[in-house]
């Protein structure tokens, strides 16, 4: 994965392309095990309805974290670099939620030799519901 | 341990967690970051697509302006500690009222990248926390701040996170 995007080539108001996951004990016991994340809430429905959630087990928020970085990954590029990032967790994520992440251009500028680019990112799940509002502010490489 | 039986606290704020309001804690100091932990991070949070090469392949990551291998941003060089924290203790499977969380959200800021060999230092603390009665019922929110270094004294990383304890 090169470059992908430049800074002169993008505008306030631009979608960038979607990343898309459907999740499940697949991908949260894999998470797990890289980040030492082993929580019943994320393993066993019991304990995910003993937490509060009727459907049981769910999804860990700082998974969402990761693929909200892939997003801005895969659309900026190798080049690029992650300045800073914000979300609220909203919504849990159940069992084969189909997650989409989404990014949209609100503000670009030049700052101490930077060409800072911020954008607001959320996850959404298949029905439609916005499970992880927030913002991120990425450095894009120039072309000049 | 209590469970869900017993007599919900009026508060769940502790004495102890008073106590700790602001009080950085002693630099906790990763193992030094390995290859196979960048690779293995990158594929569980693509799973089950193939990670990017800056992650894997430091032939094609000495062709990028880093030179080299790189951790994902959100890489934790703190999991796996040979001797656990005791904030990372063993939890039972069933866990009454204040012995719940939930991850509410975070603010990170970047600094250095991660890269193999690097070894992180970190100090975190209770910066807020504030009481409310929710759908969760009596439900706290408390505010950490982290800060990470490397080896050489540079900012690596840092966060604000919220967690929900109910």
């Amino acid at each position: 994965m090169a470059n992908k995007v430049y800074f002169e080539d993008i505008n306030v108001g631009d979608e960038i392309p979607s990343w898309i996951k459907q999740t499940d004990f697949m991908h949260w016991n894999r998470y797990a095990a890289v980040n030492d994340e082993f929580v019943y809430i994320h393993m066993d429905d019991e304990s995910g309805r003993n937490g509060g959630n009727a459907q049981g087990a769910f999804g860990m928020g700082n998974l969402r974290w990761a693929y909200l970085h892939n997003m801005l990954r895969e659309w900026a590029g190798d080049e690029a670099e992650m300045k800073e990032m914000s979300v609220q967790y909203r919504a849990i994520n159940q069992k084969h939620d189909v997650l989409t992440c989404t990014g949209r251009i609100t503000e670009k500028k030049t700052e101490g030799g930077e060409n800072l680019v911020r954008l607001d990112i959320n996850v959404m799940n298949q029905d439609g519901k916005a499970t992880t509002p927030g913002y991120a502010v990425i450095a894009l490489p120039s072309r000049g | 341990m209590s469970t869900e039986t017993a007599a919900a606290p009026a508060t769940l704020i502790t004495q102890a967690l008073k106590d700790s309001l602001n009080v950085w804690s002693a630099p906790e100091v990763s193992h030094p970051v390995d290859c196979s932990d960048l690779r293995k991070w990158a594929i569980a949070v693509y799973w089950p697509d193939v990670p990017p090469k800056i992650f894997w392949d430091e032939a094609y990551a000495k062709t990028t302006k880093y030179g080299g291998i790189i951790a994902p941003r959100e890489f934790n060089p703190f999991a796996w500690p040979a001797i656990r924290p005791a904030d990372r203790a063993p939890r039972p499977a069933k866990r009454g009222v204040g012995e719940r969380t939930m991850n509410g959200g975070q603010k990170e800021v970047y600094g250095v990248p991660v890269r193999p060999g690097d070894v992180i230092t970190s100090k975190t603390a209770l910066v807020h926390m504030e009481e409310k009665v929710g759908k969760l019922g009596l439900t706290l929110y408390k505010s950490t701040e982290m800060r990470w270094t490397n080896q050489k004294g540079e900012f690596v990383r840092s966060r604000i996170s919220i967690s929900i304890v109910y």
